[in-house]
């Protein structure tokens, strides 16, 4: 087993700010580019994330939380359960998803008409855009943003869950 | 309390104000009362005190009737007070706040300090007794102190005794460390004029410091701890430290200054040395307080330090590992 070494956070605040954002930028871009939208924090600390196996160095488990802390703070994660053993992460916070869908409603002119969950991520009429193939739960989470903003509302539909947009 | 009475709180003809303080709460015995926030004012005959919100209520005490006084260091949360014991109020005392009282003894409670300063001037009038000396009008006259007839504890006096003998070695202590002092003062100002006439010597270039001034020098020196005085032979014309700076900086400065056609400012030479020193990490690409010691000549302690500084400013980061504490140029600030 390697031994693991310490990358601890920088003790120059503004060093650290840098720092931090870079392993948010870091982790953001990783699970957008493998479609990872979630985690158990087991499997980030093994993961090429955290474990660089060639310098045979990992992030260790503490600061691997402070980076998921800056990231839940951020909007980018919601943590799934109590013990904070894992979590959703989203690349695009959900108001931004929230945004793009809504204006691609608009631009078709769809507004007043009802989707299902899986039309939006996986209708034909979608696949040219960004949140084509976005998994439901982020979904979600886009669609009850804009229910805040009084601009949908999640509905039930025959099989499961659809939305209605304003 | 029972020896406070009602007053204008207007000061007597011959009675004079020697200090006041703000903020003073008054306890009865250790009990707190309602005069919580108030003026004490110290005159050569009493102590007043005024209330701070209601200036109306006004109330006095004769310093006669004082047996003595004591100091309370200030705590967590507690304000520094006097403790002031009292004799027992005479029977035809003038009406007060408190016509009988369990305690024989208040405390001032100084909640915006100046208790030092107060129990000082207390003391002084204590000790002074002016009032004595200063007769003023007939009411303030009849609380001279203990009645006839009543047997005066012997420990009081014992107490007063001993609190005037203490003042009286503090002074003696004062003026014999003043003594030594002045005789200080004549030795360095002895000092000074030779050091004067050296100087002057080489500075006029007016014949040679005679060796008897040499050797009266030496043994001034001596007698203030300097063994060994720094002269250029001891020194030397430099330190290691400083030979090994002399030729990092040669190494330096030899381009930009052929650049400039051979002179340079001192400021510019202390910008590009600084800079350049900066650089030395960036080009290795990391270093440890050992490495850089090495390389600038310098103390293993001193270079942490300066790697500390430059880390607080920005231009490095750190990577803390078993193998060690490294310092590399700080990307994340200069590369977004």
């Amino acid at each position: 087993m390697a031994m693991s070494f310490e990358w601890p956070l920088q003790p120059n605040v503004d060093t650290r700010q840098k720092q931090l954002a870079a392993w948010c930028s870091l982790v953001l871009s990783f699970c957008r580019l493998h479609k990872q939208s979630s985690m158990t924090v087991m499997e980030a600390q093994e993961s090429p994330l955290f474990n660089n196996v060639k310098l045979q160095r990992k992030l260790p488990v503490e600061s691997i939380q402070i980076v998921l802390e800056e990231l839940r703070k951020k909007g980018n994660l919601e943590w799934l359960d109590k013990s904070k053993s894992s979590f959703l992460i989203m690349w695009r916070r959900p108001e931004e998803w929230g945004k793009l869908i809504y204006q691609w409603v608009s631009r078709s002119g769809q507004n007043n008409s009802v989707f299902t969950l899986y039309e939006l991520t996986n209708g034909e009429d979608t696949e040219d855009e960004e949140f084509h193939g976005l998994d439901e739960a982020t979904l979600l989470r886009a669609l009850q943003a804009l229910q805040q903003e009084h601009k949908a509302e999640i509905i039930t539909v025959s099989d499961g869950r659809g939305v209605k947009f304003f | 309390m029972d020896r406070f009475v009602w007053t204008s709180g207007l000061l007597e003809i011959n009675e004079t104000l020697v200090i006041q303080q703000r903020g003073v709460r008054i306890y009865d015995g250790e009990e707190k009362i309602k005069f919580d926030a108030g003026t004490l004012l110290l005159s050569t005959h009493r102590l007043i005190w005024r209330d701070q919100k209601n200036h109306e209520c006004c109330m006095a005490i004769l310093l006669s009737q004082i047996v003595f006084i004591e100091e309370q260091a200030a705590g967590i949360g507690k304000s520094a007070k006097i403790v002031v014991h009292l004799h027992p109020a005479p029977p035809n005392k003038e009406p007060g706040p408190f016509q009988s009282s369990k305690n024989s003894y208040i405390k001032l409670s100084f909640k915006e300090h100046g208790q030092i300063e107060f129990y000082r001037r207390l003391s002084e009038e204590m000790t002074q007794r002016r009032w004595e000396n200063m007769p003023v009008s007939q009411s303030l006259q009849t609380n001279r102190g203990p009645q006839p007839g009543r047997i005066r504890a012997v420990g009081i006096v014992g107490i007063e005794r001993k609190l005037e003998e203490k003042r009286k070695e503090t002074d003696k202590n004062i003026s014999e460390a003043f003594e030594d002092l002045s005789k200080l003062m004549i030795k360095a100002k002895e000092m000074v004029e030779l050091s004067k006439s050296i100087a002057n010597k080489i500075k006029d270039k007016q014949g040679d410091i005679t060796e008897d001034e040499t050797i009266r020098f030496k043994s001034y020196l001596l007698s203030m701890g300097i063994a060994n005085p720094v002269t250029r032979e001891t020194y030397g014309s430099g330190t290691q430290y400083h030979m090994q700076l002399a030729k990092q900086l040669a190494g330096i400065l030899q381009v930009p200054l052929e650049e400039r056609g051979g002179i340079m400012s001192l400021t510019e030479v202390y910008c590009l040395v600084n800079r350049a020193r900066g650089m030395e990490v960036s080009e290795k690409g990391s270093l440890t307080s050992e490495e850089f010691a090495k390389l600038v000549g310098m103390s293993v302690l001193l270079a942490k330090e300066r790697l500390l500084l430059a880390e607080k400013m920005g231009h490095l980061c750190r990577d803390d590992s078993v193998e060690g504490l490294r310092f590399y140029p700080n990307l994340f600030m200069t590369q977004s």
